[in-house]
């Protein structure tokens, strides 16, 4: 069905809101351990891609893939309910921008609910793994702490350990620090190099261009829902070829006088 | 006003004061039981039939007033050879009525917990059911606290409507000793006093338990 390097499969996929046509037949593959940036103007359409690979926002339709097994759809074409989705999203991890912790839990807790109440991890096992998480992501001396304790980076930081707690096959981020006051934005990007490091695989949506050139393989240029330009990351973003993806680029640069 | 008059009037104001607990009690209880079970199904169901019959069930006990529903249920059962105690039909009667409004009042806590909580327990791969137990539910509750108390405290007050049917609570014995003594401004006085207390208690312990649940 897939050759054992591609990971992701993405295929024609359509969504609108009413008439609202929100993306346009968009499609992409992911190879296993590679990473994909989504980027693009708001409205572009990246978002609402990045949700429609787990089906929080289900695609119109198109075929989401992974390792073959199709998302979200039955054999027979009828849409999956949430119960039956349930397993399919538990092996991909989600990283929301606004980090959507879960605050009457302890840091902890965020962390080891999933290996628990999933994945059926003795709560002694799942607490431990947590702390390892935890400690991952440089916060391991926060675990007893309520997330509102937390910075918004130290929060996006357990976000992204409760991801990890999943042992995903893929990593989704959706603007991962755009919520971030500035200078918490480099804690967050780090863990997120780090992860990259390891190999894992994918999927960004950013707005942070210098992160997308250091840690994806891979660019994808959205706009008006459709993917206007794809390739390389060095590629796309010192040579762009389509004019709307220069403009883009153009309206990103910084002031004069600035590195 | 002598000593004996004195001891009656206070003996037939507690034993009144603990059927008005048992009542608040019980019908605290149903309600809480009839609410919470609406709005979990509400909050779970798909089905537009399960929305539809849930709404019907609120919108007549909340429109049609306390007094005609016990009524109903203690004369008018009993007409059709149904015959509920005085109490039990007090506790059933305040405990419906109360399913309703406190249906609305958890719906609403529900409702108010931000969808990103729900996306994230998704997203790691939990069931609806799991999700709702383990994330809606438990902030739902905290956020459903406050209303909840001042409808506990309205309930507390709506058991004087029971003494219409002969349930002898606070104000049915009050009534009837004000009929034996005429010490008529003593022993109201001494109910509202009663009342103030006992809705006092009630809204401590809400204050209470929401500071237990702060996160």
């Amino acid at each position: 069905m897939t050759d054992t390097h591609t990971l992701l499969t993405v295929d024609r996929l359509n969504k609108s809101y009413g008439a609202l046509p929100v993306l346009k037949d968009v499609s992409f593959t992911l190879g296993r351990g590679e990473r994909i940036a989504l980027i693009g103007p708001s409205g572009s359409g990246k978002s609402t891609c990045l949700r429609a690979i787990n089906f929080l926002d289900p695609p119109t339709n198109g075929d989401i893939r992974i390792d073959g097994e199709l998302i979200g759809r039955r054999a027979d074409g009828r849409p999956m309910t949430d119960a039956e989705l349930a397993p399919q999203r538990a092996e991909i991890g989600m990283v929301f921008q606004h980090f959507h912790l879960w605050p009457h839990l302890s840091v902890q807790a965020n962390v080891a609910l999933q290996p628990r109440k999933v994945r059926g991890l003795a709560a002694n096992e799942a607490a431990k793994l947590a702390d390892e998480l935890l400690a991952k992501v440089h916060l391991g001396h926060k675990s007893g702490e309520m997330p509102s304790r937390l910075s918004g980076g130290q929060q996006q930081r357990v976000a992204i350990a409760r991801a990890l707690a999943q042992q995903p096959k893929l990593l989704l981020f959706d603007e991962p620090t755009s919520a971030l006051d500035p200078e918490l934005v480099g804690e967050v990007l780090t863990v997120i190099k780090e992860l990259a490091n390891e190999g894992r695989s994918m999927v960004l949506v950013t707005h942070e261009i210098a992160f997308a050139r250091e840690v994806a393989d891979r660019i994808l240029f959205m706009d008006g829902g459709r993917i206007v330009e794809e390739g390389p990351s060095r590629r796309i973003l010192d040579h762009p070829r389509e004019p709307r993806l220069r403009q883009f680029l153009s309206s990103l640069s910084l002031p004069e006088g600035r590195p | 006003m002598n000593n004996a008059m004195m001891n009656r009037i206070v003996d037939a104001l507690l034993s009144g004061a603990i059927v008005t607990i048992e009542v608040s009690l019980g019908a605290l209880a149903l309600a809480m039981a009839i609410g919470l079970t609406l709005a979990t199904i509400d909050n779970l169901a798909r089905a537009r039939a399960t929305a539809f019959v849930i709404r019907v069930y609120v919108e007549a006990l909340r429109n049609v007033p306390s007094l005609t529903f016990l009524f109903l249920l203690y004369f008018g059962l009993a007409a059709l050879g149904l015959r509920l105690s005085s109490l039990t039909a007090a506790i059933a009667g305040l405990g419906m009525i109360g399913g309703a409004v406190v249906f609305d009042i958890f719906r609403a806590g529900f409702q108010s917990v931000p969808k990103g909580q729900s996306e994230a327990a998704a997203a790691i791969g939990l069931k609806p059911l799991a999700a709702f137990r383990l994330v809606i539910l438990p902030q739902g509750l905290r956020l459903a606290l406050p209303p909840l108390g001042n409808y506990a405290v309205g309930l507390v007050k709506d058991t004087s409507l029971v003494a219409a049917i002969a349930a002898p609570e606070v104000m049915f014995n009050a009534r009837q000793i004000v009929n034996e003594t005429f010490a008529t401004a003593w022993v109201y006085g001494a109910a509202a006093l009663l009342y103030l207390a006992l809705t006092f208690i009630v809204g401590q312990a809400f204050v209470l338990f929401e500071r237990r649940l702060e996160y």
